[in-house]
């Protein structure tokens, strides 16, 4: 019988550390897309809620409860990671496996924000993308997925195969940022 | 030279550096250009066209003449305005468009044929013979007349990109942009203030006046501590703000690593992207020169700029100075010279009754007619109401007023407004959305107005963004008026520069009058004033003036040409930074990429992704042995293949059925569970889109694949159709391209090796052809499908991505010990050719599902995206070019795609075309080389002889037509 071992998506590539910030993997050990089917959000929430402690967030919001998070993913989709969907949620969402569909990295520190600032197009300022916040957007040419983990920490996500090139650019951004010596 | 105790910077610390070669000296805070004033140098380049000696003519970014190449080799950076670099320890200077020497430069033979050279001289001149423009003139041109040169070698430079918002941002950091951005961050505004210059204080730094009881200077530095230390403000010196785009958008260029040395990581430019909610502009304003004959020797230079070198740099830029101007501003020059001790030579002033007077010669009504000097001035003549004197002077300072920086305002098209009063165009208000001009960018030119202004126009702007303004006063400051009396050409002998950088003067724009290019835009491209990289910045005015005049037209009637981004020159590469190399896409590395790289596989691109092309084995010379021995250990064996880049989407819903039913041209809600079946997809212009298989996992629970090429486009189109076409459709849509590795295993032995990593082995009443199944694989759950794009008995066996080398690394094991191992690409495009199996190569956007033999697939008991644009009269018929089997009837002439062909005894050429070859190989299996073409009326005429001519390559094949399927057409192999 076949023994199957699990390969991370970013081999050598992390962790790195410039000065005080770190680009370090967040392994995904599961996560499941759950996208409520027409007029079933309400039930979907409230299901969710009672199984895991969090119930469906609005868009742009993610929340987290222990060692569970549900991240708003775009249109009418939630990611919950780190927690089972209950079986029971499929009647009233598409529930899909996506535990190693993504590759997620947390660059946390205190030239985080300046890094993804070579990256990002979004307005990553405390006021406008505070904790409790997240966006589909781009990062480099890259679609991502981009939360505010907490303080100076955020949590990027890519499609698993370009887990390479997103360690690179990030890293590769957060030393320009450092090489200017501010 | 420099002048001991003069200037902002400590003169004792001391840079070395170098231009064309030999060793020079300036101190911390020189430009280059203050550097090379201070050591004497006044020649600094050569003009564009005419080869004319040059001199630094500004202090700032506006400056046309001294251009210099920075750096060596690939490093090479040309055309750097001498007074916006900053000095550093070694730098490399060297001057450009001249050869042998910047003395000596022998093109300049072009000034002693100037008199040839008018406004359109090359359209008159190289009109014939035609052909020779390309080839002969424009080379020659090119060669003689030019700026610096790139190096013609790759760029391995850094440069970044950045984005940034803010409630406020202040363009310009002058008294009034310091002022606008103190009101701003104290309001409780977030603040970006940017500024080209390396140092906040803008004129304030190169003037004697004081603001708030102390030395412009200072205040400034004391204004920049104060914002330093707000957590709201961010100062961003060497900032460039080159562009105002819609929605509060800003482009702007920060010189990140320019003034220093090269640094591992260090950008030598970011190219921001700055989004405010108000932007207040405070540019400040440009001195315009004035066209009198020869103003363009090497020695004269704006006043302003002649203050700026003696305030800011303590560098007298001559031992006897001359001033020119038609403002109380020239009296200012005179005025900081002498009290510096700098022998003030005259001033002469243009206007009758100046008003103004120091301890000087000074002309009044005086004009300046005639300079003199080929490298550098030495004297000029000077016609007074007295008569005409010759005074001696190695420098001039001229001003003909001053003209507000407001090309920002007219980025959205908007025009600004002439001033009878200031003579020079001002900006209107609102030509762009959220942002208001403030001092002397708006025409208000006194500095204690221009504080005033700030103020005033930072607060109603917080205002309006919910914020309080904060209580703040305008400081003391100087507040004399402006006085001016327009003077834009003097009558004399010789040349009257009006565009230094292009080489345009006077009679320049009189001529293109004359030739009736009297609109302000034609005379501009007549004569290319204000088209080299500074913009005409400091020529344009004094140009529509000169056309005015020569038209008879009014200034305000003339109008302007259009100022459009950037506003100072933007390196591509900057634009560009993060895609160099490497950069320009993301890479996409499948799971069993590293296994295969372990195999020294080549890996070709496919989109975004790496695949193997083949597996070479010692002995093997050529891909193409390794590409016929993979075939054959396929057709014989068993073979291993990695398949996950093909696009899998996950549908689920009540109306899943019903969407692939209107996405597919046949029909999927017939599909039992459990089962596969292909399908193809057509765009609503009725060609196909894309092809795949669709396999039923729940009632209500598809997975999708779709072509690698297409699976974007795919995914994209079912998201268009779910939310406008069928809104009615209950489904939820997502990728699982990437969350599945997914494996080809195909050939004879494919069972085998299928059974030996599965915990339940299948067989054929369990998996038949197009059957599909839940497995578990070591106790990890997985998908196998019965399917086969090779013709051969074959599966595909998925498991999460996580698992996927793993998976790989076992299949090939077990395949090479049934003699069987992986295979590339290569070898995947053979196989489905000899099977007919079509691709994007087939269906490349212009073929229809009848082209391809598949309208039978075109189900008529529903409706499709595409069906009945499908149906359209030309779309269908014997007219159309069909997918056809091609064969050499020589089994070793070659066929080559791209190809087209032609009936036996025509000609070919593009008029007896019957169609074209799309894919080709030399099949093993065959012994044969065998294509897939479209043909003209093609399934009618299998077994007919057509001639291969492909004009490229110049290869011309006899081949036979034949049915697409070249091996196994009944499909015994499949299902067996």
């Amino acid at each position: 019988m076949a023994n199957l071992i699990a390969t991370p998506p970013f081999g050598d590539t992390l962790p790195v550390t410039v000065g005080a910030t770190t680009i370090t993997e967040r392994p995904i050990e599961r996560a499941a897309s759950v996208a409520p089917f027409a007029g079933r959000a309400k039930a979907v929430s409230a299901a969710l809620k009672q199984a895991i402690g969090l119930g469906l967030t609005g868009p742009g919001e993610w929340a987290a409860k222990g060692e569970a998070s549900v991240i708003w993913f775009g249109r009418d989709t939630w990611l919950v990671i780190g927690a089972e969907v209950p079986e029971s949620l499929q009647a009233d969402a598409a529930v899909t496996d996506q535990s190693d569909a993504w590759a997620c990295l947390r660059i946390d520190g205190p030239q985080a924000e300046a890094a993804l600032a070579r990256l990002v197009p979004l307005d990553l300022r405390a006021a406008a993308f505070g904790t409790g916040r997240t966006a589909r957007s781009l990062i480099g040419h890259m679609s991502a997925s981009i939360t505010r983990a907490g303080g100076q920490g955020y949590d990027l996500m890519v499609m698993r195969s370009m887990a390479r090139t997103l360690a690179h650019e990030v890293a590769e951004a957060l030393q320009s940022v450092a090489a200017r010596g501010a | 030279m420099r002048v001991a105790g003069k200037g902002l910077y400590d003169q004792s610390r001391r840079i070395g550096f170098s231009f064309d070669g030999k060793p020079m000296s300036g101190i911390e805070g020189d430009t280059l250009a203050s550097a090379l004033l201070a050591s004497g140098v006044r020649l600094m380049g050569r003009s564009f066209k005419y080869h004319r000696p040059r001199g630094v003519l500004t202090a700032g970014s506006e400056e046309p003449n001294a251009l210099v190449t920075i750096g060596q080799g690939a490093q090479a950076e040309p055309n750097v305005r001498a007074t916006v670099q900053e000095l550093f320890a070694g730098l490399n200077a060297q001057s450009q468009n001249r050869w042998p020497s910047l003395r000596a430069d022998l093109l300049s033979v072009n000034d002693l044929a100037a008199p040839f050279f008018s406004a359109g001289f090359y359209y008159k001149t190289f009109m014939w013979p035609r052909a020779f423009w390309e080839r002969v003139y424009e080379p020659i041109i090119r060669r003689a007349a030019g700026l610096g040169a790139l190096s013609g070698r790759h760029n391995e430079d850094h440069y970044e990109k950045a984005f940034a918002f803010c409630d406020v941002l202040v363009i310009g950091g002058g008294p009034s942009g310091l002022m606008a951005a103190l009101t701003a961050a104290r309001s409780g505004a977030d603040v970006i203030l940017a500024d080209e210059d390396q140092r906040f204080g803008g004129r304030l730094l190169a003037e004697t006046e004081e603001v708030d009881g102390q030395p412009g200077a200072e205040w400034a530095a004391s204004m920049v501590r104060e914002l330093e230390g707000m957590d709201n403000v961010r100062l961003m010196p060497r900032t460039t703000v080159t562009g105002a785009y819609d929605q509060g958008t800003y482009g702007a260029l920060e010189r990140v690593g320019l003034h220093r040395p090269r640094e591992a990581h260090l950008p030598l430019e970011c190219f921001w992207r700055i989004v405010a909610r108000r932007a207040i502009l405070c540019a400040g304003a440009l001195e315009r020169p004035i066209a009198f004959p020869n103003n363009d020797r090497p020695g004269i230079m704006m006043a302003g700029a002649v203050r700026a070198y003696l305030n800011r740099w303590g560098v007298a830029p001559g031992q006897r100075v001359a001033v020119f101007g038609n403002n109380d501003d020239a009296h200012r020059t005179a005025r900081d010279l002498a009290a510096a001790g700098v022998t003030v030579a005259a001033v002469i002033d243009s206007r009758a009754e100046p008003g103004v007077s120091g301890d000087f010669p000074t002309y009044s009504g005086a004009q300046v007619v005639a300079t003199r000097g080929r490298q550098g001035l030495t004297g000029l003549t000077v016609r007074h109401s007295g008569g005409t004197v010759d005074i001696g002077a190695d420098c001039l300072a001229m001003s003909g007023g001053w003209n507000p920086s407001l090309h920002l305002t007219c980025h959205m098209n908007g025009r600004p407004d002439w001033s009878e009063s200031l003579h020079t165009f001002v900006p209107r208000a609102g030509a762009i959305p959220g942002l208001v001009a403030a001092g002397a960018c708006n025409g208000t030119f006194s500095t204690s107005a221009c504080l005033s202004e700030a103020i005033a126009a930072t607060k109603a702007a917080v205002s309006e963004l919910g914020f309080k303004p904060a209580a703040i006063k305008a400081p003391r400051a100087d507040g004399a008026a402006y006085r001016i009396e327009p003077l834009w050409a003097v009558e004399g002998k010789g040349r009257k520069w009006i565009d230094f950088q292009n080489d345009v003067h006077v009679k320049d724009v009189l001529l293109a009058a004359q030739e009736n290019f009297r609109s302000v835009e034609h005379m501009k491209r007549y004569t290319t004033q204000g088209m080299a990289t500074d913009q005409g910045k400091s020529s344009n005015v004094v140009a529509l003036a000169v056309l005015a005049d020569a038209t008879g037209r009014g200034i305000p009637q003339t109008g302007t040409t259009t100022f459009r981004p950037p506003y100072s020159p933007v390196s591509i590469a900057a634009m560009g930074a993060g895609a160099q190399g490497k950069g320009f896409a993301p890479e996409r590395f499948t799971t069993s990429d590293q296994a295969s790289r372990d195999r020294a596989a080549p890996m070709i691109e496919a989109g975004l992704w790496y695949r193997p092309s083949y597996f070479p084995r010692p002995g093997e010379a050529t891909w193409r042995e390794a590409c016929d021995r993979e075939v054959t250990m396929v057709r014989e064996a068993v073979g291993v293949c990695d398949v996950s880049t093909l696009g899998k989407i996950d549908i689920q819903g009540p109306g899943a059925a019903q969407l692939l039913d209107f996405v597919y041209t046949n029909t999927f809600s017939t599909l039992p569970v459990g089962k596969v079946r292909y399908g193809l997809m057509l765009r609503e212009d009725g060609h196909v889109m894309d092809d795949g298989t669709t396999a039923r996992l729940g009632e209500q629970h598809f997975v999708m694949t779709t072509t690698t090429a297409a699976a974007g486009l795919v995914m994209r189109h079912l998201d268009f159709v779910l939310q406008v076409l069928r809104p009615d459709l209950d489904v939820r849509i997502i990728s699982v391209t990437e969350q599945w590795a997914q494996f080809g295993v195909a050939g004879p032995q494919a069972r085998e090796v299928i059974n030996s990593l599965i915990d339940a082995p299948v067989d054929h009443a369990t998996m038949p052809y197009m059957a599909c199944a839940p497995v578990q694989v070591g106790g990890v759950g997985g998908r196998l499908f019965r399917i086969s794009f090779s013709g051969e008995h074959a599966y595909e066996l998925a498991v999460p991505a996580r698992y996927g080398e793993s998976l790989y690394r076992l299949l090939v094991a077990q395949a090479e010990a049934l003699g069987g191992g992986p295979y590339g690409m290569e070898a995947l495009n053979v196989l489905r050719i000899e099977k007919g199996h079509i691709t994007h190569a087939e269906i490349h956007g212009r073929t229809t599902a009848f082209d391809i033999g598949f309208d039978r697939m075109v189900s008529r008991k529903k409706d499709c995206v595409g069906q009945t644009s499908a149906a359209r009269p030309g779309l269908i018929g014997p007219e159309r070019e069909q997918l056809v089997g091609l064969r050499s009837v020589t089994p070793a002439d070659k066929l080559t795609a791209g190809a087209h062909l032609f009936a036996g005894g025509e000609a070919a050429v593009r008029a007896n075309d019957q169609g074209y070859v799309t894919s080709v190989c030399w099949s093993p299996t065959l012994g044969s080389n065998i294509g897939l073409a479209f043909l003209r009326n093609g399934r009618a005429r299998h077994g007919e002889r057509v001639r291969l001519v492909d004009h490229l390559r110049r290869i011309e094949t006899v081949c036979e037509v034949c049915d697409p399927v070249f091996v196994d057409p009944e499909g015994g192999r499949l299902r067996g």
